[in-house]
């Protein structure tokens, strides 16, 4: 039987499963509160999966206002929208808007590695596609457990197959991301997929369902019982006869990137033809969420016809039906003189385009199965009002202990030469070829840079040569040493990778990755990388306008590392001055280290590689420095004055000379000065290494010199050898360095 | 020069086969898989992608499209006829390039910058280039493995139309290192690396696929 309004009216008193829904005592009876009577199951479905953790924010959203708090006006001055829509929107210029956006899928990826990873791809477009936004490109910060780890071998391949067997198909180049190994993403691995989509500024979309009579449609794939998740406890009750269960699909949704390719190709014509009045993806919380935030967003009422879903299971409940998270779909609100031009665009394609309701006068979402009310609540309540925590805040016990624990005792090595190399080879250092190789950075013809450069980087504009570029970081080493300053350190390093290519950062999106907001310590991490995020943002003048946020990463009681992955977008106002990462491009370059270098060991690859070791502080950052350092590195690529570029991280110099001289396929000279170590190995933050053609040499150390930076002449290229040589310390030939660098993955993953 | 490019549903490198017509100073005409007719074209380019989702086996659905009725036709009567991945998949489908495509022997998607050695520069679409000349263009499939029985080895072997073959280690598995092959009459060529992401050096490891286009506009020309 269907759980209608009349029945729950009739039976106040009925049981209803809310805590296996994940609902706690209070929030069920705010619920009752306000309806006025217990909720139906659809309801109870609802609500249950809006005001999860993952739909609702509502342990995160107290501290995410101080993002709002701290963006200044002129912050926002470029920003068309931010934080609440889909995805944030910034005016890059030439009537240009690009939106990005970067969101978690770890959790169904861990469980299922290529349907959630592929998953995660599809969901992240499809909210770029929703702003009105052509998707141009995604990235995929990825972080796993130890890698010889058994569970690595099954986890890592599925979720690079998944990330690239969706995107590929999908039509989308990856131009970027990240392979992190840390212990603690063992049984929690980190699958986070970034897409950035362009449109003229004027087509911006946003989620609307104003004006009455409007009708709206659900169109793209049919809905079907998979990603139904917790929601089965319903329909356990509801169907489940003792004749014979059903059949239960996996609760990690499944994906088909021809639909998705399909649906963003209709969706596109069907913005060009001004059929669209207002759209929302169906993603977490699929019907559920798109009927009760188009509805919120509007100015008036919606009622839908649940029976109108074109299903793909049988005896679906309304509540199922709600919940189902069935990937490749869109509802779209459109007016009623423009439905019959939108539903021949959608055949066309080939596409399932239905009608299920219409916008009403009144402020309800009222749904129906087959003419029987099954919902009919204020639909702000589902949305956006759901419940605030303001969780307990407790800096761990032994952050103190930790933050003692210096790297300063460590045993240095004598042979440095050899410790390259080792660290060339190291799983965190070593060449991502085995993964990227794997996914298509080439389709549509726009991508600049893609990996292994510093920084992604898609042409917009064909006529102009506009485009924009983009990295995503984070040491989840430093922000567990200190979350306030380890995320600075990962916006800095973002920003830094754009620098790098020559492009202007602009704006910042994050993907908040957490333990558990019920352990305190958590909290503090969670709290503390905010305000360190977000004051970063202040001093450096962009602004934040969007992110996610994914608590409960953890294994058993062990929460992962603090991993705040920042996202920077930086705008090149013509592509063909982009700076490439690898040495050689031009006859007779010198190579300079920009920054300054100290003993900062904290956190770094080597302590951790060599001797396992977490503590200390992490390197210090200094944005002012970072943003100086990015001026310079703009007017360098504006001049013709700087012919390559590489940011130093993790590794240190060390590794930056390894990379650049790898990937340009020509040797250096190096000559260093003071502990060779130190000046290897640190990882002080805002350095980056530039090759400049010798004749630009001058100009360059002159405008450093002037604006106040830093700088060191550390080699020359050297085209005729075939070698990394290190004054003093002995030459390294590339073909061994190429070995080092790029065997490490294929050995561990086939 | 007019050369037709043809969209089907899950077609990905369209935008990027028009792009390198007109870098050629070729009109590129979109053809919709369902049209009756080829618009007067000059040319055909059936480009890469996953059409219909590649379900069932690649190019198996596409080649019983509409257009590609046509598309048998004309090449049958001479027109030239490219088909870059998905498309070399649709042109052995369709008949009209012999063996087909299997998946990649290590089994991953290969995305990578491939040295080629053009074998045979009389087809309609490789005149510009020298004999033995190699050139750096993108590859990125997952079923790109050339098979073919002994027979049409040796037959493609002997009336030299291995058009294209790689240099270096395979791959993907492919028999006789063979990257693109051409029909009998040299007008039809299947290719699974990508020329027209080869037009630029911008977005492209190389300019050395714009041959390839600008090969066609001396066979239109001349023709």
């Amino acid at each position: 039987m269907i759980d209608t309004v009349k029945n729950a009216e009739a039976t106040p008193e009925q049981e209803q499963p809310y805590k296996e829904l994940g609902l706690k005592d209070d929030e069920y009876a705010r619920i009752k509160e306000i309806l006025q009577r217990r909720p139906t199951d659809a309801e109870l479905a609802m609500y249950s999966v809006m005001w999860s953790e993952h739909c609702s924010y509502k342990s995160s959203k107290v501290h995410l206002k101080y993002f709002g708090d701290t963006t200044t006006d002129e912050m926002r001055s470029k920003m068309l929208a931010g934080i609440g829509e889909n995805a944030g929107v910034v005016d890059v210029g030439d009537g240009w808007a690009v939106t990005f956006k970067v969101e978690s899928h770890n959790h169904p990826s861990y469980v299922e590695p290529y349907q959630g990873a592929a998953t995660g791809v599809g969901g992240i477009v499809r909210d770029i596609l929703a702003m009105g936004a052509r998707p141009l490109a995604v990235m995929d910060p990825l972080r796993f457990g130890r890698p010889d780890a058994e569970d690595t071998k099954r986890v890592l391949p599925g979720i690079v197959a998944g990330v690239g067997g969706y995107g590929n198909c999908l039509g989308l180049p990856n131009i970027g991301g990240e392979v992190v190994f840390d212990e603690s993403y063992q049984g929690n691995p980190l699958v986070n997929a970034l897409c950035v989509g362009a449109m003229r500024v004027e087509d911006l979309h946003l989620a609307h369902a104003s004006g009455t009579g409007n009708k709206v449609i659900l169109y793209g794939a049919r809905t079907g019982l998979d990603g139904i998740g917790g929601v089965s406890v319903l329909a356990s009750e509801t169907f489940d006869d003792s004749a014979g269960k059903r059949k239960k699909l996996p609760s990690v949704q499944v994906g088909d990137p021809f639909t998705e390719k399909v649906l963003i190709e209709c969706s596109l014509e069907l913005f060009e033809k001004g059929l669209v009045a207002g759209i929302q993806d169906l993603g977490g919380a699929g019907l559920s969420c798109a009927t009760s935030e188009l509805a919120s967003a509007g100015d008036g009422g919606m009622h839908v016809y649940l029976d109108r879903v074109p299903l793909r299971a049988k005896n679906m409940s309304p509540a199922e039906i709600l919940s189902s998270e069935s990937q490749e779909r869109m509802c779209a609100v459109v007016e009623p003189a423009n439905v019959e031009a939108f539903l021949a665009v959608c055949a066309k394609w080939d596409v399932i385009a239905t009608e299920i309701g219409e916008v009403t006068e009144g402020d309800r979402l009222v749904i129906t199965y087959h003419d029987e009310v099954v919902v009919d609540v204020p639909p702000r309540t589902v949305a956006h009002e759901g419940p605030v925590y303001d969780r307990p805040i407790q800096r761990p016990a032994d952050q103190d202990e930790l933050q003692a624990n210096t790297p300063d005792s460590l045993p240095r090595p004598e042979n440095l030469l050899e410790l390259i190399k080792i660290m060339a080879a190291s799983p965190n250092l070593a060449s991502r070829k085995w993964v990227t190789q794997q996914y298509d950075r080439y389709v549509r013809g726009g991508t600049v840079l893609a990996q292994p450069s510093d920084g992604g980087m898609i042409r917009i504009d064909e006529e102009t040569g506009r485009g924009v570029a983009l990295s995503t970081d984070c040491n989840g080493r430093y922000t567990k040493l200190d979350p306030y300053e380890g995320a600075k350190l990962a916006l800095a390093e973002a920003y830094r990778n754009v620098s790098a290519t020559g492009a202007t950062p602009v704006a910042v999106t994050n993907c908040l990755n957490f333990g558990s907001p019920e352990d305190p310590a958590v909290m503090w991490q969670f709290e503390q990388a905010v305000k360190g995020l977000a004051d970063g943002c202040a001093e450096l003048g962009i602004p934040v306008t969007g992110g996610n946020v994914s608590f409960y990463n953890q294994t058993g009681s062990t929460a992962i590392l603090p991993t705040p992955v920042v996202g920077v977008l930086g705008v090149i106002d013509d592509v063909r001055r982009r700076i490439p990462t690898g040495i050689g491009a031009e006859a007779g370059e010198t190579l300079l280290l920009l920054g300054e270098t100290r003993d900062e060991f904290g956190g770094s690859e080597w302590a951790h590689h060599v001797h396992g070791h977490l503590g200390g502080l992490p390197p210090k950052a200094d944005l002012k420095r970072e943003k100086l350092l990015s001026e310079i590195l703009v007017a360098g690529s504006r001049d013709g004055m700087v012919s390559a570029a590489h940011d130093l991280s993790e590794g240190g110099l060390a590794q930056a000379l390894v990379e650049t001289c790898l990937i340009g396929e020509v040797g250096a000279r190096v000559f260093l000065e003071g502990d060779l170590f130190t000046a290897l190995f640190s990882e002080s933050a805002g350095r980056v290494l530039v090759a400049v053609p010798r004749t630009e040499e001058q100009r360059f150390v002159d405008m450093c010199t002037a604006r106040r930076l830093p700088w060191r002449k550390v080699g020359v290229v050297d085209p005729e050898s075939n070698a990394l040589e290190i004054q003093g310390l002995g030459e390294l030939p590339l073909d061994e360095l190429r070995e080092a660098w790029e065997g490490t993955l294929p050995a561990l993953f086939g | 020069m007019r050369v037709g490019v043809i969209t089907f549903p899950g077609t990905l490198d369209d935008v990027d086969a028009q792009r390198a017509v007109r870098y050629a100073d070729g009109e590129a005409v979109p053809l919709w898989h369902g049209d009756h007719d080829l618009k007067g074209v000059d040319a055909v380019i059936v480009p890469g992608g996953f059409s219909y989702g590649d379900y069932l086996r690649c190019g198996a659905i596409a080649r019983f499209a509409p257009v590609m009725q046509e598309v048998i036709e004309a090449a049958n009567k001479g027109m030239p006829v490219l088909g870059i991945c998905n498309g070399f998949q649709i042109l052995a489908e369709a008949h009209l390039l012999p063996g087909a495509l299997v998946r990649n022997h290590k089994l991953h998607f290969v995305c990578r910058d491939q040295w080629l050695k053009v074998e045979n520069n009389t087809t309609a679409w490789t005149g510009r280039y020298d004999l033995g000349a190699e050139i750096l263009v993108p590859l990125k499939s997952g079923e790109g493995g050339y098979q073919a029985d002994e027979d049409t080895l040796k037959e493609l072997e002997d009336d030299n139309r291995v058009v294209f073959r790689y240099v270096g280690d395979n791959p993907n598995g492919s028999r006789n290192n063979i990257a693109g092959i051409s029909n009998a009459r040299g007008n039809v060529v299947g290719l699974m690396p990508h020329p027209e992401h080869a037009i630029d050096a911008l977005t492209g490891p190389t300019d050395d696929g714009l041959g390839v286009f600008l090969s066609l506009l001396d066979t239109v020309v001349n023709a």
